[in-house]
């Protein structure tokens, strides 16, 4: 067939690409030019003031005194800090009781928003709103809500329904104040648990749900068995989150309380920032950041763990 | 087993009626598919016999007990649905076991019926499996399999097909066809294939715009099409229709084109002068010299046969031959439909004139 044969003679020329195109080929120099902007600022503004924090816990720095290399000494005392554990055990206490009022709350929101309510989206705008609000915003508000004469609470207890005689000092007495700052904390980190767990929600087929309807399942065994599971994974990474955040919360303690009264509101930020700025001493406040380490990488392995594909999810090649 | 049947059901969502009164009657152990044109409702009316959708108006009749007010879960039936709908953090076996346990079936019971169902579908070999490391067509199985196990009076399949290959599509559809004949459980099946209707049906009922238009045996349909509707639904490629006048024993069209008659004691209602439609279906019309011509405008060979649109007096008019000729598009052709086959229809309301 000699119509299907090209121009005896004539082959497409294979051109040479230029440097330039081969250099953008390469597959080290992309890698290279790629990484470099990331690893760049990263380097800048992560690792940095990173180790500066990290080498000023090992010094005995304050503020206009430049420190000298005193090795674990900060620990030491830290160690035998009652304030510092006390503050430990606070921030603690705070990420795992506010943790688990968000979620229980939040899931109930999410729920209820993936049902048809009625006014659905106002009721979602209106969720979002304490986690627009500026921090400081909220806690000055708190601030106002938990004061000893002019709380709102105390003023509607006493005053409008009677229930009880005299106003409630929200902030006065330890326990009091704790509890205080964690409802102030699930009210803000509310709006986020509701809306990634919304998100969730929304990602599992209605069929599912009539699937199991017809298979017989209760309302109940239709959220054990269905919803819950297919939540987990998206679960699992708002949980972190939002474990991260608490724990290192700082603005809406030291905005409200400033860690009294005597000490007891503490949360290992506060009292970091309280040792270090205010008091001057500037590697006992690093050191006591520093502690807090251990706990955030405890926090992340774990929901690693957890988080790790689970088999039946898309992606994963395991048997 | 049991009977299924349907008593002027109506549906409404909200001031819009989607179904405006659906009659059927299905026998136990019946095959029935449920065709039509996609939005016609057949989901919906089967969504309703599964207890999904509630009743706005009428009776729906299982087993000899209406169900309006019982929850879906007590009707006793299974349901198949387009996605299969399997839960994806679920083994195989689990997604099949999954009402048993429920019901909190014993163990043995649970383990006989979910091994039962994977003999039957052939899905032994896979119940450890999760849903996402099947193809589309064992999930397919699966789905099926979940509602074997349950032993329900009725199953219910909303066009369970519709995600597979075409070769696929052929091969499950004879095999749903098998499991009925083995199991005789009275089975609704939706679907907008009317070759799957055909194929699969011991009864079709065909659905247009929220009503039945025809329910009957699949050659009936075919035979006999009660309407226009269904008799360009039914069959593939579609009914010709032609419009024109019936003239003593020919039928005239425009361009004076003269289509033979069926017989007069077959004619029904088609009197002499009067305006109505003729339809022939494309494998009724043959080759033959001296026919009414035809002019050739696509010719399309498939191999089994060779399907030629043509233009006859100004209408287009598609045959399927099953010899093969020699036609070439602008060629002028003769064709001969069969007379005992053509069917005559009103031309107002559509309905079948002839007998
Ligand atoms: N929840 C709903 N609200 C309002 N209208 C609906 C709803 N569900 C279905 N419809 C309407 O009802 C009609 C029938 O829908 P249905 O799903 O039963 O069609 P179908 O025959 O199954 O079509 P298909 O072959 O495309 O699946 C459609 O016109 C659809 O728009
Ligand atoms: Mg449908």
């Amino acid at each position: 067939m000699s119509v299907t044969t090209a121009t005896p003679g004539w082959a497409r020329p294979r051109t040479r690409p230029g440097w330039l195109a081969r250099l953008f080929d390469s597959k080290p120099f992309l890698i290279v030019a790629c990484l470099f902007p990331a690893v760049g600022l990263l380097l800048v503004f992560l690792t940095y003031p990173l180790g500066l924090g990290v080498w000023l816990a090992f010094t005995d720095t304050q503020i206009g005194r430049s420190g000298v290399w005193v090795g674990l000494e900060n620990f030491q005392d830290l160690f035998e800090d009652r304030v510092f554990w006390s503050a430990v055990f606070y921030s603690v206490f705070y990420t795992a009781a506010a943790t688990a009022l968000k979620f229980g709350l939040g899931l109930w929101l999410a729920l209820l928003l993936n049902h048809h309510v009625p006014f659905k989206s106002i009721i979602r705008a209106i969720i979002l709103l304490p986690w627009i609000v500026p921090t400081v915003l909220s806690a000055i508000a708190f601030w106002w809500i938990y004061d000893a004469q002019f709380s709102i609470i105390s003023y509607v207890l006493v005053d409008v329904l009677g229930w009880r005689d005299t106003y409630i000092d929200f902030l006065g007495t330890p326990w009091a104040a704790r509890w205080s700052l964690i409802v102030a904390n699930v009210w803000r980190g509310i709006p986020f648990v509701a809306i990634s767990l919304l998100a969730g929600l929304q990602t599992i087929s209605p069929s599912l749900y009539e699937a199991a309807l017809l298979d017989g399942a209760s309302p109940w065994q239709r959220f054990r068995h269905v919803t819950a599971p297919l939540l987990m994974p998206i679960l699992a990474v708002v949980l972190t989150f939002s474990v991260l955040f608490t724990f290192t919360d700082f603005q809406l303690v030291y905005a409200i309380t400033r860690g009294g009264p005597v000490n007891s509101t503490h949360l290992m930020a506060t009292l970091a920032f309280q040792r270090g700025i205010p008091g001057g001493h500037l590697g006992e406040g690093a050191a006591i950041a520093v502690s807090m380490i251990p706990f955030l990488i405890f926090a992340t392995l774990f929901s690693y763990f957890a988080l790790a594909r689970r088999k039946w999810q898309q992606g994963e090649s395991n048997d | 087993m049991a009977t299924v049947t349907l008593r002027n059901v109506r549906k409404s969502f909200g001031s819009t009626e989607i179904l405006h009164g659906v009659d059927v009657g299905m026998a136990d152990g019946e095959f029935v598919v449920l065709v039509g044109p996609s939005g016609c409702g057949k989901s919906t009316l089967l969504r309703m016999i599964a207890g999904l959708e509630n009743i706005t108006a009428g009776e729906i009749d299982i087993g000899g007990r209406v169900v309006n007010d019982v929850a879906p879960k007590d009707r006793d039936i299974a349901m198949v649905f387009q996605n299969y709908a399997l839960y994806p953090h679920m083994t195989v076996r689990e997604n099949m076991a999954f009402s048993l346990r429920l019901a909190k079936a014993p163990r043995e019971v649970e383990e006989a019926e979910v091994q039962r169902a994977a003999r039957i579908l052939g899905l032994s070999e896979l119940l450890h499996r999760y849903p996402r490391q099947l193809s589309g067509g064992q999930r397919q199985r699966v789905a099926m399999g979940r509602a074997i196990v349950r032993n329900p009076q009725v199953f219910l399949f909303d066009e369970p097909l519709s995600n597979l290959d075409a070769k696929l599509r052929v091969q499950m559809r004879a095999e749903i066809k098998e499991l009925h004949q083995r199991l005789r459980t009275t089975t609704v099946y939706v679907t907008h294939d009317q070759i799957e209707a055909m194929t699969m049906a011991d009864k079709i009922v065909v659905m247009h715009a929220g009503r039945v238009e025809q329910i009957g045996a699949p050659l009936d349909l075919y035979d006999r099409p009660a309407n226009m509707f269904v008799a360009g639904f039914i069959g593939s490629p579609a009914m010709n229709f032609v419009r024109g006048t019936v003239r003593g024993d020919r039928f005239v069209s425009e361009g004076a084109v003269d289509w033979p008659l069926p017989p007069p004691a077959a004619r029904g209602g088609a009197g002499e002068g009067r305006p109505a439609v003729y339809g022939i279906r494309p494998e009724h019309l043959f080759p033959a010299t001296g026919g009414i011509p035809a002019e050739v405008q696509v010719v399309e060979p498939t191999g089994a046969e060779m399907q030629v649109l043509a233009r006859v007096g100004g209408a287009p008019v598609l045959c399927a031959f099953r010899e093969r000729i020699a036609a070439r598009p602008g060629e002028t052709i003769g064709i001969e439909p069969d007379p005992a086959l053509a069917h005559l229809f009103d031309v107002e309301t559509g309905r079948r004139l002839s007998a």
